[in-house]
């Protein structure tokens, strides 16, 4: 171990030394949490509403992607361009994810509104399980890979290298969150999702049909997931039915680090849990002399968020709640 | 000191089953078909085997696959028309899936001993091997796993245990060995954390640090991750000559891929995890160059092995994943020893497993005292143009070791025979019970098994 | 605790404990793997029961709770393995592995009191994993779990000489081992019954109930809602340990895969699946939820080929399919579970 001066944190010293690695991480991490966040959006739109975690959230993202290397992958064996499988395909996924979504409130979330609040916690496990397995039997227990949408281009900044893949993931998930606060702030149904959210006995009062609205929220978040799905094969090139849950999970706890039911609070939080995933797995090991590894990674980002709940108990962003539970 | 008693025990089952049925060892393998069935009609007799793998789950396409290569032979073995004891036998095939969980495998496990299963395949997993194999102990049912690959499924001391896959320790102690001689000076090592990568990236360690190697970065993974980005801008850093990774495909193949994408230059070295099609599928292009390893002989080096690989895709239209030919003679093992001992009845056929000599698909299957593949031969293959390239097959050294062990087991069937050799004249259980008698520690499990007849 | 002792409650305890003493036979004609399916229905009862404190009396969502599960698991495999070459025997080791689960859970708790609905969810959720994979991580620089290899060989439960693993003859009867773990399991779940439904009649239930009601009124009322919550964590973290503690020694294996968010989740969805906070309501839950798998594992496969006389989609696909529709239709049709509490009933219909 080189060290230069008795600095208190000398092993800190050597590693940013290495300015291209660190950018590196940089890039790592915001990549992936434009990923998480993404996925994220869906989670935190529909909670926002109706303060349900749609546990079945990452396996809407799961079927866009499968859906996507179905149709885009035959067209493309078939001769067409690819761009052309491209925009049927990722179009296909959304309309599929669109249904998926709106047929998952319909039959799991809307009979259970009245319902305890664990009720319909449980129909989104027991709807995430049946996808999951419908999915197997549909696409089989092989992996699958992605067919090539976008160009593979590689750059190199600073030592650091990306994709143009990687630069569409975080362009298009900074485009989505722009959307979907254009559309929560700026249009009449975005004021009624509002309304709902806080207070829906109130908001139907004042004519606001919130069957409707919920089942936007729906509809919304699963098109996103669909997106997200193209996304996250895109850049891993690689799915299978389970792909879902792991993902979920992630974008679910980014969600709630930002503060959940908030739009931009999900972004940040996707952003941050990404940043932290890719610079604990890339430092901690140097920073403990090696006790704490990238075996570690995954508690990484739950210690940072126990740490943020307990100085901010709504998340970074997230508003003071009233007592839900 | 338990693996000890059990040797004892399983010599004197062994001696009698050799003396009551008066037939010797063939020396030679009998995978030759058998000639068509005499004249007059035999009575059927159904032998049931069971077999164990998650079907649901993230490695349910393992699953699957080793499934297909238990039922290709059983399709086979009934084809072939076998009369073992007098009766023409009819091999079915219990499946059942574990999900990959200890608890349902014990639970699957049981279902399988309270069917009266002949012998059980499996399971994948040795997490879920290591629990089930207690039952199938206790129950006296021989279980050959085609997969699992836990040094301690076998270290546990039961003579029904054996495994026609190499374990962790031999092939990562080879693969230690070739990576040293390729020429770096630094390598990398990264595992999913599960028992097999850990197990296996321990011993790779082991051995690479041995000859002289130097570990330069030691990180993880998990075996649902697809996002290795972190940890391989870390290895950049470190500047490894190459990158050795204890785990399987699904991950390998990303990884392989996002290593160039880092622009890391190192080689890939992995075990029988990333030596598989889905790997290549996986990772495109990255996976150039990458070596991997396979426990026995390579495919097409041997005989039956490209035969084998056509009737596979012929029948299931599938490629074949990874084990289904390692488990394919898992089973062709198990009806060979029944054809020896010309008994399906567990307790007179498990000896006859300890003994096997069999010429199969996947390498010459002879089993040490453990109940583990012997020799432990370990090819290494290279990805080359979108195939695999045989390298060259390590791990001989070890074989002159295990022959002295086989000297050292015969000898003591020997003893134990010559201990009971009064008693050996007449055939059957009486026989056994006596002789069980008259060797103390080795009493209890061979009654056990006599009396479950 | 009255209507427990009349007389017709009488005879019907005397009916069930009859029924539970032959259960095991009875389960032994369709094979020893029905024992084993009953036992891990009572341990899973153990745990919903345990979930139950802090699910369905304080109001907590707790997605972690398998961590208790296996600290208890550990404690056992640790004391009672080669693996540090001890042998204590099972009941010394069962109370430390409560206690030591009890610890955790106030170490869960403390930080967490703050926390609510779904920001504690995802915590516990999170503490769940952390147990986990350190758990998965420990092999090394010191070996303290041996990490993902599990820990192997741990005795079985012994009691004088009575071993648990393995038949016995006793009075003419042959007990195999899992039939004497299902008597040893039935008496503990007794004991676990009574003392929650002691709990849930005492101060401490009523206080419990008061937090899930209005946290705020509760305070006011003068209950002090720090100390009974994280009695609550404590409380459900021990149930969860002595579950752990029996599951080591009847598996004789464990390792960390058998303690992922999955398993969390499906406790609780036994706990709401059978009537949050009433007792029978979630032994019902985990007795269904438990056995259902593993029935449909006997009943998917011979039905199929009743209804259409061929496999029409493999047996394994189509199990986990029912049993997350199963967990669909009974929420949509009941939505406080299968059998409710009659508190919980009334203010239901009242709501809609």
């Amino acid at each position: 171990m080189k060290r230069r001066r008795k600095a208190p944190f000398p092993h800190i010293a050597v590693d940013l030394r290495l300015m291209d690695i660190f950018l590196q991480q940089i890039i790592n991490g915001l990549v992936q949490g434009s990923i998480y966040a993404l996925v994220a959006l869906g989670y935190t739109m529909v909670y926002g509403i109706m303060g349900l975690i749609n546990f079945a959230h990452g396996e809407v993202v799961m079927i866009g992607t499968l859906v996507t290397i179905t149709v885009a992958g035959t067209m493309i064996k078939a001769g067409m361009p690819v761009v052309l499988a491209g925009f049927a395909g990722i179009s296909v996924a959304v309309l599929v994810c669109i249904a998926l979504g709106w047929g998952l409130e319909r039959i799991a979330y809307r009979p259970l509104r009245n319902a305890p609040r664990l009720t319909p916690l449980i129909t989104a496990i027991g709807m995430s399980i049946v996808l999951q397995n419908m999915a197997m039997i549909i696409w089989g227990r092989n992996y699958m890979t992605f067919p090539p949408l976008f160009p593979k281009i590689q750059y190199e900044f600073a030592g650091a290298n990306f994709t143009a893949v990687q630069v569409i993931i975080v362009l298009v998930s900074a485009l989505t969150m722009g959307g979907l606060l254009l559309l929560v702030y700026r249009t009449k149904l975005g004021m009624a999702m509002r309304a709902t959210a806080q207070n829906p006995a109130v908001a139907s009062l004042m004519g606001v049909n919130i069957n409707r609205v919920i089942a936007a929220a729906f509809v919304i978040g699963s098109a996103l997931g669909a997106v997200a799905g193209v996304m996250v094969g895109s850049y891993y090139e690689i799915a299978h039915y389970q792909m879902g849950f792991m993902l979920g999970l992630k974008a679910f706890t980014a969600a709630v680090l930002g503060g959940i039911g908030n739009l931009g609070g999900a972004m940040a939080g996707g952003i941050l849990l990404g940043l932290i995933e890719a610079l604990g797995a890339g430092y901690i090991g140097d920073l403990t002399g090696g006790f704490l590894g990238s075996h570690y990674q995954d508690i990484f980002a739950f210690i940072v968020l126990i740490g943020v709940l307990m100085f901010k108990p709504s998340g970074l962003f997230g508003e003071k709640t009233g007592d839900r539970a | 000191m338990q693996a000890k008693l059990s040797l004892v025990a399983l010599s004197v089952v062994a001696a009698f089953a050799l003396s009551a049925c008066g037939q010797k060892e063939e020396p030679k393998p009998v995978a030759a078909p058998v000639a068509p069935a005499a004249p007059a009609p035999k009575p059927e007799m159904v032998v049931k085997l069971g077999h164990v793998a998650p079907m649901t789950g993230p490695q349910a396409h393992l699953g699957k696959d080793n499934e297909n290569g238990a039922r290709l032979a059983i399709e086979e073995l009934n084809a072939q028309g076998l009369e073992i004891g007098g009766a023409r036998i009819k091999f079915e095939l219990l499946g059942e899936d574990d999900q990959a969980d200890p608890k349902q495998g014990s639970i699957v496990a049981q279902k399988l001993v309270d069917a009266k299963v002949n012998g059980v395949i499996g399971h994948l997993n040795s997490g879920t091997t290591i629990p089930a194999s207690k039952l199938y102990s206790d129950a006296g049912i021989p279980q050959i796993s085609g997969s699992a690959t836990n040094p301690k499924y076998t270290q546990q001391g039961f003579a029904t245990a054996f495994r026609v896959m190499a374990n962790d320790v031999q092939q990562g102690k080879a693969l230690g060995e070739f990576a040293a001689k390729q020429g770096v000076k630094t390598v990398a090592v990264v595992d999913d954390r599960t028992a097999y990568g850990q197990g296996l990236a321990e011993e790779f360690k082991k051995s690479a640090l041995a000859a002289g190697l130097k570990v330069v970065a030691d990180e993880f993974t998990n075996d649902k991750a697809t996002d290795f980005k972190a940890i391989l801008t870390k290895i950049k850093s470190k500047k490894a000559d190459l990158v050795f990774f204890g785990g399987m495909d699904a991950q390998g193949g990303p990884m392989a891929k996002q290593m160039k994408e880092l622009g890391i230059k190192a080689k890939f070295l992995g075990g029988d995890g990333v030596c598989t099609p889905e790997f290549m599928k996986l990772g495109g292009e990255a996976t150039e160059g990458n070596f991997c390893s396979l426990p026995g002989m390579p495919l097409e080096k041997l005989a039956k092995g490209p035969e084998f690989k056509d009737k596979f895709t012929k029948k299931f239209g599938a490629e074949i994943q990874l084990y289904a030919p390692y488990v394919y003679d898992a089973v062709m093992v198990m009806a060979d020893s029944m054809k020896r001992a010309n008994s399906v009845e567990s307790a007179m056929f498990l000896p006859e497993i300890g003994k096997t000599k069999y010429d199969g698909v996947t390498s010459m299957i002879e089993f040490d005292q453990f109940g583990d593949l012997k020799g432990g031969a370990i090819s290494v293959y290279q990805y080359k143009g979108g195939k695999l390239e045989y390298v060259e097959t390590l791990g001989g050294g070890t074989v002159a070791a295990a022959v002295a062990e086989v000297k050292e087991a015969v000898a003591e069937v020997k003893d134990a025979a010559k201990a009971v050799a009064g008693a050996a004249t007449t055939a059957g259980a009486e026989a056994v019970k006596a002789g069980a008698e008259a060797v103390k520690g080795a009493a209890e499990a061979t009654k056990a098994a006599v009396e479950k007849k | 605790m009255k209507q427990w002792l009349n007389p017709r409650s009488t005879l019907g305890i005397t009916l069930i404990v009859v029924a539970l003493v032959a259960l095991p036979f009875v389960a032994a004609m369709g094979g020893q793997a029905w024992v084993r399916i009953l036992n891990f229905a009572i341990l899973y009862v153990f745990l919903a029961l345990g979930l139950n404190i802090v699910v369905g009396f304080a109001g907590l969502l707790d997605l972690g709770y398998i961590a208790f599960y296996a600290v208890g698991a550990y404690v056992y495999a640790l004391l009672a393995s080669p693996h540090f070459g001890l042998h204590w025997p099972f009941w010394v080791i069962l109370p430390i592995g409560a206690m030591v689960a009890c610890f955790f859970g106030v170490l869960l708790g403390s930080p967490t009191l703050k926390l609510r609905g779904d920001y504690l969810a995802i915590v516990t959720l999170g503490f769940g994993e952390i147990i986990r994979i350190f758990l998965n991580n420990l092999n090394a620089p010191i070996n303290v779990t041996n990490g993902a290899q599990g820990i192997t060989m741990i005795d079985p439960v012994a009691i004088g000489g009575l071993k648990f693993s393995g038949t016995t003859q006793i009075f003419g009867f042959s007990l195999s081992g899992p039939q004497k773990y299902y008597y040893l399991l039935v008496a503990l779940a007794i004991l676990v019954i009574i003392i929650n439904l002691r709990l849930q009649n005492s101060r401490i239930g009523r206080a419990w109930q008061a937090i899930r009601e209005d946290e705020i009124a509760a305070k006011a009322v003068g209950i002090n809602t720090r100390n009974i919550k994280l009695l609550a964590f404590a409380m459900g973290a021990s149930f969860g340990g002595i579950a752990g503690g029996i599951f080591s020694a009847m598996q004789g294996f464990v390792s960390p895969e058998s303690f992922s968010l999955t398993e969390s989740i499906m406790i609780l969805a036994m706990v709401v699946l059978g009537g949050m906070g009433h007792i029978p309501g979630v032994i019902l839950g985990a007795v269904l939820l438990s056995i259902l798998p593993e029935a449909l594992r006997y009943g998917v496969g011979p039905i199929q080929m009743a209804l259409f006389g061929k496999m029409l989609v493999d047996p394994e696909s189509v199990r986990m399919l029912i049993f997350g529709l199963a967990l669909v239709l009974v929420m949509r049709f009941k939505p406080a579970g299968l059998w409710p509490s009659p508190e919980r009933k009334r203010e239901l219909q009242g709501d809609a």
